[in-house]
């Protein structure tokens, strides 16, 4: 297969995993697994968890995971053209619907709408906690971590890049 | 509380874009809602709960939101161009130390350190979130079957779709009352 074959396979791939993924990237995850790794073969599974875990690692929305996969397929090519591929149409979408929503601002049916949507994105932030604790959770010092970081979070004001730093600093000491 | 232009929207947005390890609506949420003061808490989890359930990134389908409530279409491109500047740029420094020295152990304690501090992050903003909103006991209970159908693995649309009906009824039911 050639190179450019590859870069349009992800470009494909990855406008059709956007236009499924409601409910955000964290939810994505399993398509993009059997697109990278199963159906095309790109990487294996532990490379796949890994690019992961490095996303998460860094600042910036969690799908910029993808702008690592397109990475590893195409180099800075790949990067932009999965990351175009999985916002570009998304965001033309959102743009529409929230501009429908300015006029509608304010009707009841709108205001129910939202509010019985945000349960349903709060269910959803909590899961996506749970899996994701669940993929580290292999050592105890790093459930204990997790538990300290969501009270820290939870209970106080102060910025988050302080657990950040802290289980940076925890694994470094203990979990090599 | 301010209205923010379009200038103030990109920076405020490259910031939250650069600082937001672990994923960025926890960043948004401190920034827009504590820091800024341009939105309440409601009126956040309402932009986050549309940019949710539209198909798409959550975090940039929010900013398309936040933007266009205070600047239209100019104001939401502003939010985007901030959101991903930072960490595209980032992301191509990061891509290539990974490919030279990912299989350090120290590199890999240290990422997994990080990554079990990003997931409390993710669940204490979440527990955050349940305990200002306060939802009737109905929306309550949606939340906890969204969270339950999700770990259980069920595919997102299903989920959303399903329970959907039973947001906007109890939704329905607490405005009401």
């Amino acid at each position: 297969m050639t190179h450019e074959d590859d870069l349009w396979q992800l470009v494909i791939g990855f406008l059709g995993i956007s236009l499924l993924s409601v409910g955000g990237g964290i939810a994505a995850l399993p398509e993009m697994h059997r697109l990278v790794v199963e159906t095309h073969g790109w990487m294996d599974g532990l490379a796949f968890a890994k690019r992961y875990a490095l996303a998460q690692a860094a600042p910036g929305p969690n799908v910029m995971v993808v702008g690592l996969f397109g990475w590893h397929v195409a180099g800075l090519t790949g990067m932009f053209a999965a990351m175009l591929a999985m916002c570009g149409p998304t965001s033309i979408l959102a743009y529409g619907f929230f501009r429908l929503r300015g006029r509608l601002s304010g009707a009841l049916w709108m205001r129910v709408f939202e509010r019985g949507m945000v349960p349903i994105a709060i269910g959803l932030i909590a899961a996506s906690g749970l899996l994701l604790a669940g993929g580290v959770a292999d050592a105890p010092l790093a459930v204990a971590i997790t538990a300290g970081s969501t009270l820290f979070v939870w209970r106080t004001r102060r910025s988050p890049l302080w657990v950040l730093a802290v289980g940076a600093g925890l694994g470094a000491a203990f979990l090599r | 509380m301010t209205r923010p232009g379009n200038a103030a929207l990109f920076l405020t947005y490259l910031q939250i874009g650069l600082t937001s390890f672990g994923g960025v609506n926890a960043w948004a949420r401190r920034v827009l809602v504590e820091q800024r003061g341009w939105l309440t808490e409601q009126e956040y989890a309402e932009i986050l709960g549309i940019g949710q359930v539209l198909p798409g990134p959550n975090a940039l389908n929010t900013a398309i939101g936040v933007g266009m409530r205070f600047g239209g279409a100019t104001g939401a491109l502003a939010c985007v161009v901030g959101l991903f500047a930072g960490p595209m740029a980032l992301l191509a420094v990061i891509a290539s130390l990974y490919d030279a020295y990912g299989e350090l152990p120290l590199v890999r304690a240290v990422l997994t350190g990080i990554a079990a501090a990003a997931a409390g992050m993710v669940l204490g903003t979440a527990m955050k979130m349940v305990q200002k909103l306060r939802p009737a006991l109905p929306l309550l209970a949606v939340g906890l079957a969204a969270l339950v159908l999700a770990l259980l693995r069920a595919p997102l649309p299903f989920v959303v779709l399903g329970l959907a009906p039973f947001g906007l009824a109890g939704a329905w039911w607490a405005l009401r009352r």
